[in-house]
């Protein structure tokens, strides 16, 4: 043999063994391959005025810049037990990736979808910008690379049998995990993995089966890992027995940004049952414990002093007012007929349900990491730099976390486990508390919208966007990647990466004549991270509002408007979908109302019709919704209902009642009890989902579902309670105690 | 320290632990049993939904020292060895899960409501106050529903 393993390879210095890996095709027992491949840029479809989303979005850009270390995407393994296992450079955070990347991984070799095995790789600082799950993105990169990758395995398989057998390749199939020769003779792959893995790489060549022969890929399918989720054995970062690995918590200021001055009973709370240890940190007082119980009682105990936090004078009032100061004015003069409307949206948690959290064993001369990690290259860089130690000591490895929405773009905690793990000298357990999650947490940033639109002679003639926000934080790295390709747009010119993600994600998909969408970020030091579908939600959400305001004015139907000023075929028709089986139009009782919304993002696109009960408009409850998406080429139907159905919960509560107060410096709600995320009441009893079929390339669909039904859910209450629904979300009431702080 | 004997998945342990420790924190950092999660600590997201002689309950309030003689199941325990619990077979039919982590608690919870109710109304479920952040409702709903009509 002589050739390194390819696990021996991983643990050293990652960029030369990588290619070393891409050269030595690991000997037996295991077939090894390292994909290596041409990435096709994507091409660009506009139309007649395109916005820059309409000629390139933001997953485009993610694509792009990725480009160049693409080839290097997936390892996937061939052993001799039959399994197909794939090392795949993502998070999966409930999204699904893993079952998409099993199923097309299983398509392309032949195999069973159970012989697949999909592992989250750790952090692979040699894919440079091609580690990053993000921007609605997964599928629509991976989608080659995968299939590519397959078939060159699967190429391999067949030429190692027909070696075996001395039959040409071209008469060899492969059926069941197998090649099968004419005469009928069968080579598990497991048996062939040594002889294809001495196969010399410059013989074959490998193409992906054709679309049409996909039996698998297409079809709904159920997630490959739900077994383990529904049997409690999926191990979560905190479900990880790391030896030594105590459970730790922070004691954090009482508002944003804050800093220890004094910890004054330090030595009683050191002397408390099951207290191991003790630490002073950037973001607070670290206490280790036996178990989280008596470390939340040490936490609790702690009389600390804290110097001020970075927005300690702010509260919602005051950032709503530098919102509406920082808004650019609208300049098209409202001559004609013309609508005008502002919106406001409330901070939102992403309030994951597991928690920030991170197990790190930091040692003098490394750091082994395990963490929910969406930007795991950042993470070991941030925490190579956080540690003082070159960032080739530092393993970072990602774990299956507990949903995102965002928040795991940041590797806030795996960082801040990383300092405390040094600081007290052993393995750290970390996790931090809901109410701290919520309340130092990121968080969707607060925004103001003015929208202006004219028209004449059943003509919009123009559609003008002022968008003012907090800044979102971009700072996990996609804002590089992204500003280095988007300040190449000629359309888009030298802006900000912030800029550079609003004029790639948000536009709009109607004929409305000369449209402009400008956004101003106004910078607090918060703690903010794009949070699912980033300014779509509301940017679009507001859009949807005003498209019906427009057609009232115009006097026309939702529906009927929003045909007739769409741009293409596939977008009418998600939208004559839901119409139809959502039964458009039907009578309602008093207190009850249909609302219909519509997006177009990232090469995808869908209609959102829902029915709401508004008998009590401080208690609205969405009953029933019919959604349908176009993603081009979807992959696992099932999974998309699922995103989908996601986007419409996230819909549900955003725009009717989930937001954060923000307070002096702090937000107010600290439990699920305060921030009212849906709950089982809240969700409607009828839901149908259709998913349009295979018309083209793999779009975005991660985020697709949120601005639709944001749309949709604030039409049908504007219809339902005759009110024009301007704040969101809508029932804002402090309606509990808040926690002291 | 106390000392106190219970059943966990039909396994008797025995645990020197504070009369007031959250049951939660026994399981889980002193017996290694990881299906219950942590979401709040304070019984409101349901996360660690589990059961206490068959009755759901959320053990990151109820302390260690209720425990005493009593049997605790958590999701490890509901499965009959490799035969799953029809709740567990209709969260796969209905492919529930998308993160999965409160989906242990979701499904304690509608074993406990089904041993109570057959056929439970869209009422009975709506009172489910198990917190889902990926937002599988309906699923869930559906799951509940199949899952009664198997048992």
């Amino acid at each position: 043999m002589g050739s390194p393993t390819p696990s021996s390879a991983r643990h050293e210095d990652g960029a030369v063994d990588r290619r070393r890996f891409l050269t030595v095709l690991v000997a037996a027992p295991t077939l090894t391959l390292a994909l290596s491949t041409e990435t096709t840029a994507p091409a660009y479809a506009g139309s007649s005025v395109p916005q820059p989303a309409d000629i390139m979005d933001a997953g485009d850009a993610l694509i792009l810049a990725a480009t160049p270390t693409a080839h290097l995407m997936l390892v996937l393994e061939v052993a001799e037990n039959g399994e197909v296992r794939v090392e795949l450079p993502r998070a999966e955070v409930g999204q699904g990736i893993t079952t998409a990347v099993a199923m097309l991984v299983a398509e392309e070799l032949d195999v069973p979808l159970g012989k697949v095995r999909v592992r989250l790789a750790d952090a692979r600082p040699e894919l440079l910008l091609s580690q990053l799950t993000g921007g609605s993105n997964s599928v629509r990169a991976l989608y080659d690379p995968v299939r590519k990758a397959a078939a060159a395995a699967r190429a391999r398989l067949v030429a190692a049998a027909g070696e075996l057998w001395d039959v040409p390749a071209n008469r060899l199939v492969t059926r069941g995990g197998a090649v099968v020769a004419p005469d009928g003779r069968r080579a598990a792959y497991g048996s062939l993995t040594t002889r294809a893995a001495k196969l010399p790489l410059s013989r074959l060549t490998a193409k992906p089966k054709p679309e049409s022969e996909h039996k698998l890929v297409g079809t709904p399918t159920s997630r490959v890992d739900a077994r383990a989720m529904v049997t409690g054995q999926l191990r979560y970062a905190l479900d990880i027995d790391v030896p030594g690995a105590k459970p730790t918590m922070v004691r954090r200021p009482p508002t944003i940004n804050g800093t220890v001055r004094s910890v004054k009973n330090e030595a009683a709370v050191r002397a408390m049952p099951g207290v191991i240890a003790l630490a002073v940190i950037p973001t607070g007082v670290a206490v280790m414990g036996e178990t989280f119980g008596q470390v939340m009682d040490a936490v609790e105990a702690l009389d600390v002093t804290w110097n001020a936090g970075t927005v300690d004078a702010l509260s919602d009032a005051g950032i709503r007012k530098r919102l509406h100061a920082a808004v650019l004015p609208a300049v098209v003069p409202p001559l004609t007929g013309h609508i005008e409307a502002e919106f406001d949206f409330a901070f939102v948690s992403h309030a994951p349900l597991e928690t920030n959290c991170a197990i790190a064993d930091v040692r003098k001369d490394r750091a082994e990491i395990w963490a929910g990690l969406k930007s795991p290259i950042l993470a070991r860089q941030d925490i190579a730099a956080a540690l003082g130690l070159p960032q080739r000591r530092v393993t970072v490895h990602v774990t299956q976390s507990g949903g995102s929405f965002g928040r795991k773009l940041f590797p806030d905690a795996a960082v801040e486990a990383a300092r405390i793990s040094k600081a007290v000298g052993r393995p750290v357990k970390l996790m931090w508390s809901r109410s701290d999650d919520m309340r130092h947490g990121r968080a969707r940033p607060a925004s103001h919208h003015k929208i202006r639109a004219t028209y004449a002679r059943g003509k919009v003639l123009t559609y003008e966007h002022r968008v003012a926000a907090v800044e979102t934080d971009f700072r996990h790295g996609v804002g590089e990647m992204l500003t280095a390709v988007a300040t190449r747009l000629p359309v888009a010119g030298n802006m900000s990466f912030a800029q550079a993600v609003f004029h790639l994600s948000v536009k709009v998909p109607y004929r409305f004549g000369v449209v402009t969408e400008l956004l101003k970020e106004v910078p607090l030091k918060m703690h903010t991270a794009s949070w699912r579908s980033v300014w779509s939600a509301n940017t679009r959400g507001a859009e949807e509002i005003v498209v019906d305001e427009l057609a009232e004015k115009m006097g026309k139907d939702p529906v009927a408007f929003r045909r007739e000023f769409l741009k293409t075929a596939r977008q009418r028709a998600v939208l004559d979908k839901v119409a139809e089986e959502g039964n458009w139009g039907r009578d309602m009782p008093a207190g009850f109302a249909q609302g219909v919304g519509f997006h177009d993002e990232y090469k995808s696109c869908t209609a959102c019709l829902v029915e709401i009960d508004a008998r009590n408009p401080k208690k609205p409850r969405v009953v029933k919704a019919v959604i349908a998406a176009d993603v081009g080429r979807p992959i696992n139907p099932r999974g998309l209902e699922a995103q989908l159905l996601g986007g419409l919960t996230d819909a549900i509560s955003t725009t009717l009642r989930a937001g954060l107060h923000i307070d002096r410096g702090l937000p107010l709600e600290g439990s699920y009890s305060q921030f009212h995320y849906a709950r089982q009441k809240d969700s409607p009893t009828k839901v149908q989902i259709f998913i349009m079929p295979a018309n083209g390339e793999p779009g975005g669909a991660g985020e697709l579902g949120v601005p639709a039904a944001v749309g949709a859910i604030a039409n049908a209450y504007a219809r339902a309670t005759g009110t024009r629904p301007r704040s969101f979300p809508i029932n804002f009431d402090v309606d509990f105690t808040p926690f002291p702080r | 320290m106390p000392r106190y004997t219970f059943s966990v998945n039909g396994r008797t342990v025995t645990v020197n632990a504070p009369a007031d420790l959250p049951l939660l924190w026994v399981l889980r950092d002193r017996l290694g049993v990881t299906g219950p999660k942590y979401g709040c600590g304070i019984d409101v997201c349901k996360a660690c939904t589990s059961h206490l002689d068959g009755k759901a309950i959320n053990p990151c309030v109820v302390p260690v020292s209720e425990a005493q003689g009593r049997e605790v199941t958590t999701i490890e325990g509901l499965a009959d060895g490799d035969r799953l619990h029809p709740v567990q077979e209709a969260w796969l039919e209905q492919d529930v899960a998308q993160c999965g982590y409160c989906q242990p608690g979701q499904i304690m919870a509608a074993v406990a409501l089904l041993n109570e109710t057959r056929n439970p109304t869209d009422a009975q479920i709506d009172a489910i106050e198990n917190v889902c952040r990926c937002g599988t409702y309906f699923r869930i709903r559906e799951a509940i529903k199949r899952a009664a009509a198997k048992m």
